[in-house]
């Protein structure tokens, strides 16, 4: 399983992260899936944090924006195929939170380390199995040029 | 009783076909449809025959005391049922039902 991905999508989301240091970015890929559990991302839609009590180290998108997210993803023939938030000052790994509030099994969730203000290190972590043992997989990222 | 009752008495039990988007991690449990159509009056009804429909939904969607479980979001149009009637919040054919697992986390 891999996720594929543009560079400039995958910029833009990375340049997300720098907007909002300190404080850490959420937003939602659209794309499609492929017969062989693969992902492309071909959109990205960038959300506000409504986690305004703690925004340095959690993030939460409001659930109206995935509805609307949602519903026009379907509308167009595509699907929501995974979200990115970033970490600032610390490493682009997936922490026991990130785990506990993941619940959309099959997608792809693209973390950033964003240090000093700086987008460093973008990995991505694909949630599989039932949420009762869900887990994290690290996941392949191609990086397509459009 | 008046004119007004005698109109809308013959749509009493009467259930509309309503339409549910269901998030992509549902679909492996839902025919891998997008959208499901169910007959309903109301967003619990129409939960019950989304289930009915496709059984193995019932564990992601409710608790086993059969609560929708708290990551689990069920909007009507665009307002969250919570804040509606909930279970009892009516429904009619023009409406659109979504199912969307809460996103969230953070270091």
């Amino acid at each position: 399983m891999a996720l594929s991905i543009s560079r400039s999508l995958l910029d833009r989301l990375r340049r997300h992260g720098e907007e909002t240091y300190p404080y850490e970015c959420c937003g939602v890929l659209v794309g499609s899936f492929d017969d062989a559990g693969g992902k492309k991302a071909t959109t990205a839609v960038a959300c506000g944090n409504t986690r305004t009590d703690s925004p340095r180290n959690r993030y939460r998108i409001d659930p109206a924006e995935l509805v609307r997210i949602q519903r026009e993803a379907i509308l167009a023939g595509r699907d929501i195929v995974g979200f990115y938030h970033s970490h600032p000052d610390h490493p682009a790994m997936w922490s026991a939170t990130d785990l506990a509030e993941a619940h959309w099994t099959g997608c792809s969730y693209l973390i950033t380390g964003v240090e000093r203000g700086h987008a460093v290190l973008t990995n991505s972590f694909v949630l599989l199995e039932d949420e009762d043992s869900k887990r994290f997989e690290d996941e392949i990222v191609e990086v397509t040029a459009e | 009783m008046n004119r007004t009752e005698k109109i809308r008495s013959p749509k009493k039990g009467r259930k509309m076909p309503i339409k549910v988007l269901i998030p992509t991690p549902l679909r492996p449990y839902a025919g891998k449809q997008p959208v499901i159509e169910v007959n309903a009056q109301t967003v619990g009804e129409a939960l019950s025959a989304l289930v009915a429909l496709h059984p193995d939904l019932r564990k992601h969607l409710f608790t086993e005391e059969g609560k929708l479980r708290s990551f689990v979001n069920v909007y009507l149009n665009s307002d969250d049922i919570r804040y509606l009637s909930k279970d009892a919040t009516p429904v009619t054919e023009t409406d659109t039902i979504t199912i969307v697992p809460s996103v969230a986390g953070g270091r």
